[in-house]
This record gives C-alpha cells, structure tokens and sequence, in this order.
C-alpha cells in the first residue's frame, strides 16, 4: 500500500515519512520506520497534551502532507489547499483537549480537515469569479501535483533509504558520498580515506545491490 | 501552491504557545454533569411546587410516561451534543434522541384526547398558559448557558447540529421540571404552547448557540490569513 493510499484508508504512518526526510538517510535504521505509525501520533499527541512542544512541532510537520492529500481527495484544489492546512492546524491547536488518546488520531485529524475543506470550499464558491471561455476554464487541467503526490515521493525516499540501510558499511558510505551527497571521487576520498579506486569498485557494487535489492520488491519495481 | 514556510512559521508559532493542557473527560461524563445541574435545579425548585398534585398527575400513566419520555429526550439529546462537539465521533449519535422524543411527543400528544374522553379534567386556562411559557423560557436560559459553555470547551465542528442538540436536550430538562409545577393536565392548547416553546428554545439555541460555538474551532479568517501570509 502506498502512503497516499494509506493516507486515504487511516492506516498511515506519517512519522516514518517525516524521519526519511529529516534524519540521515544512509545511517537511518530500517527498524525505526516500521515501529512508528498511528501509535506514534497518539502519543505525540498526548505529550502535545502534557505540553511537549518538541513533540507537538513534530506532529505538526507530520500532519501537513497528510492534512494536504486529504484536503486535494476532498476536492480542494490550487491556493485554498493552503489555507486548509493552516486553518487544520489552528483548529488541532485549539481542540488539543478534546483528543483522547486511547482512540487513534487519524480519524479525529480527518474530522478536522473534511470540515476545514468543505468551509474552503464554500468561501471559494462565495468568490465572484468571470469566466470567458466556459469549456476552456472547465477542461483546464489542475497545475498542481496529483493528490497524495508528497506521499508518494516521501514513500519511494523510505524504500530506497530502507535499501541503503541494508548495505554493508562500505557500500553505504559510497553511495552516501558520491550519489546522496553528490561529492567528488577526490572529495569522498579525503573524507573516507579510502582509495578512489576502493570508492569506485565500493560504488558500483552498491549500485547492482540497490538495483537488485529494489527491483526484486513489488513496491520497488518504480523507484 | 504550496507554501511551506508559512506552514513552518505558524507550526513554530503554535509550538511556541503551547501550554499543557487538562485533556477534556468523554461525552458521558459531561453529559452527566450537565444532567447533574439539571437535577440540582430541579430540587432547588421542589420546595415551591404541589407534592400532592405531582403525586397525583404521576400516577396517570400518559404523564408519567410524558415525563418519562422528556427525561430520557434530555439525557439522549445531551450525550449526543457532547458526542458531537468532538471530532471524528460518529454522527450518528445525532439520532440517538429520537426515540425518547417519538415517546415524549406521542404520549404527550395523548393529552389532546383527554378533553374529549374526559371533560372533567382540570383544563388549563390562559394565565395558566402564559406561566408554563414563562417557567419553560426562564428554567431553558441558564441551562442553556450552561450547556453552551461546556460545548464550548471542544471542538463542534457542526456547531448549528450541536446547538440543536443542546437546544432539544434543554427543552426536553425544561419540560420535565415543569411536571412538578403545572398546575393543569395536558390538552391540546397546551400541548401547543409546550410544543412552540420547545420549538424556540431549540431554535434559539441553533442559531445563536451555533454562531457561539462556531467561534471556538480556531477558524481564522481570510483577512487574519492574508496578514499572517506572505
């Protein structure tokens, strides 16, 4: 299931996108994604409750892609999206105290946005709007990405971080200079002290293991 | 499109703000308080009424089970304001009153029959009227303050349905500590006055009781986020 699927069905685990995206991609251990999920938001929230505010800042970076994809599923489109993601996240502030955390918290975030989206909605349709050409205005194409297109992207990060973090160190740290850091042979030699040659040989090796590694998975076949 | 530094800012902003905060108890137990308030009321009233004429009235089953139905209809309606005050709860709670309201309203619907079947019951009188109105819309004011401000502590998303709620749930504690106190059994006319005054309370609490309650959900408003926005 991709993530913006799950997004969709309530079963997303938005803190194991955010942690792809924020920590070291090549160190990352696999085993901190797959622990998170629905669990984790719960009790970022309660400490959010018990006044965490590095807990909170945390949750509330997580829940903007999610409070997006289902603010475009909901019908939102262009600018109003964001209005929807910052009037979400004041409406999370102010009903912190009516979360209970022994119910997960995807549901409740929903009920949240679904109401801020149908309120954008509204307003956008109270707008006075002049349209000349009908059928070109109507046929227009939305220039935004597709729904859930964040997730998505933050989903074949975890993939490929998940691949690289199965490498053997050496590997790892060549892909991790040469490819991820985008360093020169010479510069990933000074920082590593291995040979040029060693990083090379290190490099493509890891190239026909990540190649074989994400190929081999469904999931992986479109990274 | 997408704007993530203003996104940043307001989370850094709300992060800043923020205070530990005492997590709201459920539905039921708020409901109960609130039914607690209602009983207080009642017993504050209780000296003032007709022990003996309450004795009698409770013992005809139609005003019994009226009462009975305007008690429930009360319980009913205030859980599922409560219920529907928090987010992602089922909106099907929205209906959980109605069948103590088909009770309350069909029993008490049976009083209109009584000056047909029997003409000797003591019939009420316009005056009469006029104070059953006036005790209803008296009684309904400080319970529905009451209950707004609980509402208000979370989060109606729907706030004209959860004023509507609250507004049935008064009505129907209204009517029910107005057993003690009336002085007639139930006939048409006044099944009507009780039927408009509920009406209103109702309708009160939805239209002003939603626009207090829609204020608390942090909504800001276009202008507040165009000055915010770069």
């Amino acid at each position: 299931m991709s993530l913006a699927q799950a997004a969709h069905s309530g079963r997303l685990s938005v803190l194991q996108a955010r942690s792809v995206e924020t920590g070291s991609i090549a160190t990352m251990p696999a085993r901190s994604m797959a622990s998170s999920g629905e669990g984790s938001l719960s009790t970022a929230m309660q400490a959010a409750q018990n006044g965490d505010a590095a807990a909170y800042r945390t949750l509330l970076r997580d829940c903007v892609p999610v409070i997006s994809a289902m603010a475009r599923a909901k019908g939102v489109q262009g600018p109003s999206i964001d209005d929807v993601v910052q009037d979400t996240l004041l409406t999370i502030h102010r009903a912190r105290a009516s979360y209970d955390p022994a119910r997960p918290f995807l549901p409740w975030l929903r009920a949240i946005v679904q109401r801020r989206a149908i309120d954008a909605m509204r307003h956008a349709s109270r707008r006075p709007r002049e349209v000349h050409d009908r059928i070109a205005y109507e046929a227009r194409a939305d220039d935004g990405p597709l729904p859930g297109h964040d997730l998505d992207v933050r989903d074949r990060r975890r993939m490929v971080a998940e691949a690289v973090a199965h490498l053997p160190p050496g590997q790892r740290e060549a892909i991790e200079h040469i490819a991820l850091r985008e360093l020169s042979l010479d510069e990933a030699s000074l920082l590593t002290g291995r040979t040029k040659t060693a990083l090379k040989v290190n490099f493509h090796r890891a190239l026909k293991a990540l190649r074989a590694s994400l190929s081999s998975s469904k999931e992986g076949s479109d990274v | 499109m997408s704007d993530p530094a203003s996104h940043e800012r307001l989370v850094e902003e709300l992060a800043r703000s923020l205070a530990p905060i005492r997590r709201l108890p459920g539905p039921g137990w708020r409901a109960l308080v609130w039914s607690s308030a209602v009983l207080a009321l009642g017993l504050l009233l209780l000296p003032l009424s007709d022990a003996a004429a309450l004795q009698a009235r409770l013992g005809v089953p139609d005003l019994r089970y009226a009462a009975l139905g305007a008690i429930l209809t009360s319980l009913a309606a205030a859980f599922a304001a409560f219920q529907s005050s928090v987010p992602g709860r089922s909106r099907a709670w929205a209906l959980l009153p109605i069948p103590p309201l088909v009770l309350w309203i069909g029993v008490s619907g049976l009083g209109c029959l009584r000056a047909w079947l029997a003409p000797a019951s003591n019939l009420a009188e316009t005056g009469e009227m006029r104070g059953c109105f006036v005790f209803l819309m008296g009684v309904s004011l400080p319970l529905s303050v009451l209950l707004a401000m609980m509402l208000r502590r979370a989060c109606p998303l729907n706030p004209s349905l959860t004023a509507a709620l609250g507004g049935l749930a008064v009505a129907a504690a209204a009517a029910a500590l107005l057993v003690p106190f009336h002085p007639h059994d139930a006939t048409a006319t006044d099944l009507a006055v009780h039927l408009a005054a509920v009406l209103i309370v109702v309708g009160l609490n939805g239209l002003l009781g939603g626009r207090f309650l829609e204020g608390t959900t942090g909504r800001r408003s276009v202008a507040t986020a165009a000055d915010t926005d770069p």
